[in-house]
């Protein structure tokens, strides 16, 4: 009976294993293809910038560059114009870094105190408040566009750079506070009590002994705000005036302009000049966004 | 001798929430005060109010004969040990030990004299240059510990710094512990859950409940002449058997009848506490229970009993029976012949008994 | 005084922040609330008349084109966006040797402004010189393919950008929900011999209904606020087609001077927000507190 039976078990397992084999293929088939889709617009960008514009009319939107120019990118840089001017998005590249910078290490800075107050110097009224900064993650920003742009009237930051960052630190204190306040919860409040013992106070234990401790949400925090603030368009087009505007606003205008011969190439160009930032930021540091926002708790 | 160590009539709570209720405690330099309870009894709360870490509400709290009520936890004079140790987890060892003297100026010379005596003192000299998290539980203990003892503090707070260690180490931690304590003669107010603990360490134990105090007393008045029946059922292991009986004055002694499974009630004959209310619970714990003939005294009474389980533990066998309709356990010798469904002879010493009253739970003699 | 100061640096330091949020989000949306109700134009007038803005906007055949497409654009980008990221995240999740590579690949879109989203994407769909001419190079000469200058089929277009934007973003919060499941309990079943779809649909995906709320709440939350996109990508055109609600607001505030229409249009978005958002963060926070 065994004997029968051994070898047909033996076959029907060969079979299962060649379909499983074959599912396997299926699977990475699948998996290559959906990463293909996410690279191609990509693949489309860099080619296309790398292109002359005959060649652009002439070819194929995926074909590779028969003879590769850096001409789009050089007026890209500095020669595209965006309305009236035509200095390229270098200055605006700049307005962001200037705007992009402060803005970041404000937000992170009041974001960790705040996070730190809620979460272990708890006092009656704290959890409400905590509530209403969160909601204030979620509203829409059309809502507070029109008495902002007064009150930067008022205080003669209007169409400012400051002004900027004044408006990306305020709106982006819910989001960063709510960051460093989930870290913070979850460390042992007795290593306040135990500090507090020790004789330090209230900025000595943030300092010595919560601010070593933050580097992870430092790290998530400070690529959520920079690619926010960086990519941010409503705020830059809302509050922005020629020559204080933001990337993003400086490329729609170049990619919009109506004036003269449609360049894409040089429209591409500036589309990956504006990405790059944050695209670089994403691609060295993503790994700790990941990790920085599943790691809560810390060990010691 | 001024007290180390008073409290008056402190009260703590969360807006309408009672946390403590009316708290007296006072404790003299050398002292080993061990606060004991159940989870949520307030035993933790109080420690923090001792160190300051939470305000109170009412009443007044001295240290060294100084009022402190209001005096933030710096300037107390104290050091404290946590449950989770609170190890500072990005400093080493040493850093984490001489985190406080840096915080309030001490010269680096003493600084490096402290933690060369300290480390000496509990042996983590190896591993002063660690990080908290590479070290095992038992010495991360040894580190917090170095932390409270490199102070030199008026008073020593110990929030149940044992439980989070294995069993084996947690009994030889104790004995440090209670060691350290004889050598330097520190006075220290203590926080367990572990009645075990409570018994081996404390010079006084303050048994709490809901916020309120139930009894204070060393531990032997705590152990035999518990005030209620809380203290009696909470403190020893096993519990003491707590029996619902009835008692009659009879000449010059008291018949106390319990209900039993088999053949009756059992009666006993108290002659020690002639005024016992009618109906009384009688406390009697395991280890005064014995088998006939292994026990005597003045006091000592046998009776036969049907023995329901037996459970032998090495030293000691446990027998359970039934008594006034609760399980009844008695503490017996190893080689006991007791055999589950055979009825026992067993030695009741009613001149270790406690006696409340059912209603109250207090204690009647 | 020391004492004093010690016991209240904390609500010290939380105060400003506090006082900006307050002022910044609470009053200005009171004060936008406010404007709502007058009859602002290019100036701001206080005196309340009603809900006269309100009426104006149901009137206005713009603002129905952008509500509509506000509810085509969110209902297809959230499911699509959902769907596609199960998808992937079940994919990924059978132990891929380059699941890091991949990853990152999926990814990367979510690092991009939408402004460069919508640019790549509008030289991707240019009917002239985009796919549709790649595709009749191929030797299909009838192939058509223009919904971007289509009004009819505009508002697709910004469903697949968006779509290609967020996906990734969506795989990477089922991937960690799929992680966090419990590893015993699909030991447990691979032991009773269930089949691995069942294992997923039966006790893995049910497990995850967390993670499909805040994946819905995050998405929905980008739907609505989605402005960059259309500007970029249409620009609201062909006409209004692909006017969103974000993009008439704009337009309101800051072209066309009617800061009445800007305002109540803007209160329509927050209203719908609320309904979205205040549940979520009521079940949240309360989950938290017990």
């Amino acid at each position: 009976m065994t004997d029968y039976a051994a070898p047909s078990a033996y076959a029907s397992r060969q079979r299962s294993r060649t379909g499983q084999i074959a599912l396997r293929w299926l699977l990475y088939a699948l998996l290559c293809l959906f990463a293909l889709y996410y690279l191609m617009p990509l693949f489309v960008m860099v080619t296309t910038s790398l292109k002359s514009l005959e060649e652009i009319r002439t070819g194929s939107l995926v074909s590779l560059p028969r003879k590769v120019t850096f001409d789009a990118w050089a007026t890209a840089w500095s020669g595209a114009c965006t309305g009236i001017q035509c200095e390229g998005l270098r200055p605006y590249f700049l307005n962001s870094m200037m705007l992009a910078i402060p803005a970041v290490a404000l937000s992170t800075l009041f974001g960790a105190l705040n996070g730190y107050v809620i979460a272990q110097w708890r006092f009656k009224g704290a959890n409400l408040i905590f509530s209403l900064m969160l909601f204030g993650c979620f509203i829409p920003f059309q809502v507070v566009l029109l008495p902002m742009a007064r009150v930067l009237g008022m205080m003669g930051l209007a169409g400012t750079i400051p002004g900027l960052i004044f408006v990306h630190v305020i709106y982006g204190l819910g989001f960063t506070t709510l960051f460093f306040r989930n870290y913070y919860v979850s460390i042992p409040n007795e290593l306040v009590k135990a500090a507090k013992v020790d004789g330090a106070g209230f900025f000595r234990i943030f300092w010595s002994i919560f601010l070593p401790l933050s580097l992870p949400i430092i790290v998530v925090t400070v690529i959520w705000q920079f690619t926010q603030i960086w990519n941010d368009f409503l705020f830059g087009v809302s509050f922005s005036q020629a020559g204080t505007q933001p990337v993003t606003v400086a490329l729609n205008n170049i990619v919009n302009s109506t004036t003269g011969v449609k360049e894409y190439n040089v429209d591409m160009a500036a589309a990956i000049i504006a990405a790059l930032p944050t695209l670089l930021v994403y691609i060295v540091a993503g790994k700790y966004f990941i990790r920085g926002l599943t790691a809560g708790s810390v060990k010691g | 001798m001024t007290p180390i160590l008073d409290i008056k009539n402190l009260c703590k709570s969360y807006g309408p929430v009672e946390i403590l209720k009316d708290i007296n405690v006072s404790i003299v330099p050398g002292d080993f005060l061990v606060l004991v309870g159940p989870s949520g009894c307030g035993k933790s709360t109080l420690l923090n109010c001792i160190a300051g870490l939470e305000p109170i509400s009412g009443g007044d709290l001295f240290i060294g004969g100084r009022n402190m009520t209001n005096v933030s936890p710096k300037d107390r004079d104290i050091a404290m040990v946590f449950q989770s140790y609170a190890l500072y987890p990005t400093m080493s060892v040493a850093k984490n030990i001489t985190f406080g003297m840096k915080v309030r100026g001490v010269d680096q010379a003493t600084q490096k004299a402290k933690l060369a005596e300290v480390s000496k003192q509990l042996q983590i000299e190896p591993l002063l240059n660690r990080r908290p998290g590479q070290l095992s539980g038992g010495q991360r203990q040894r580190v917090a510990m170095g932390r409270a003892l490199v102070r030199d503090p008026k008073l020593f707070l110990f929030d149940e710094p044992l439980s989070n260690l294995d069993a084996k180490l947690r009994v030889e931690m104790r004995t440090e512990i209670k060691r350290l304590h004889h050598d330097l003669g520190a006075s220290m107010v203590y926080v367990t859950h572990d009645q075990i603990e409570a018994m081996t360490l404390a010079s006084k134990i303050v048994v709490m409940k809901g916020g309120v105090i139930q009894q204070i007393g060393t531990p032997a008045e705590i152990y035999n002449r518990p005030q209620n029946l809380f203290v009696a059922d909470f403190m020893g292991s096993p519990a003491m058997n707590l029996i619902p009986a009835k008692a009659q004055k009879n000449g010059n002694g008291t018949k106390i009848k319990i209900d039993r499974e088999a053949g009756g009630p059992l009666v006993l004959t108290d002659t020690n506490n002639p005024d016992l209310p009618e109906d009384v619970i009688l406390g009697l714990r395991p280890e005064d229970i014995a088998e006939a003939g292994y026990r005597t005294g003045e006091h000592v009474q046998t009776a036969n009993c049907l023995v329901d389980i037996v459970e032998p533990a090495g030293a000691d066998t446990f027998v359970v029976s039934q008594l006034g309709g609760k399980e009844v356990t008695a503490r017996l010798h190893a080689e006991t012949k007791a055999t589950p469904g055979q009825p026992l002879e067993f030695a009741f010493d009613l001149g270790k008994v406690s006696y409340f009253e059912p209603e109250s739970g207090q204690r009647v003699s | 005084m020391s004492e004093w100061l010690e016991r209240h640096v904390p609500k010290m330091v939380l105060a400003p922040s506090f006082a900006a949020i307050l002022l910044f989000v609470y009053g200005f949306i009171a004060w936008t609330g406010w404007i709502s109700l007058t009859k602002s134009r290019l100036l701001p007038k206080y005196d309340i008349v009603g809900t006269i803005q309100y009426e104006r906007l149901m009137a206005s055949p713009r603002w129905d084109t952008a509500m509509n497409n506000l509810f085509i654009f969110g209902a297809l980008f959230i499911i699509i966006a959902m769907v596609l990221g199960l998808a992937l995240a079940i994919l990924l999740d059978q132990k891929i040797r380059t699941e890091g590579l991949l990853r990152t690949i999926y990814l990367y879109p979510m690092a991009l402004s939408m402004i460069v989203t919508g640019t790549a994407w509008k030289w991707i769909l240019n009917p002239g010189l985009g796919i549709e001419s790649v595709v009749r190079g191929w030797g299909f000469e009838s192939f058509t393919f223009d919904w971007l200058v289509n009004p009819d089929f505009a508002i697709y277009t910004v469903v697949i950008a968006g779509v290609w934007q967020a996906s990734g973003f969506v795989m990477a919060l089922f991937l960690a929900g799929l992680r966090s499941v419990d590893e015993e309990i699909i030991k447990a079943a691979q032991v009773d011999g269930i089949p691995t779809m069942r294992i997923y649909s039966a006790i893995i995906i049910p497990s995850m209904a967390p993670i499909f709320l805040s994946a819905f709440i995050v998405l929905a939350h980008l739907a609505i606020k989605s402005f960059d996109l259309v500007i970029a990508l249409t620009g609201g055109g062909p006409g209004y087609a692909t006017d969103l609600p974000a993009t008439y607001m704009y337009a309101m505030a800051f072209s066309r001077g009617d800061i009445g229409q800007a305002a109540s249009s803007a209160m329509v978005m927050m209203l719908v927000v609320f309904a979205i958002v205040v549940p979520y963060l009521y079940s949240e926070l309360r989950a938290k507190n017990d």
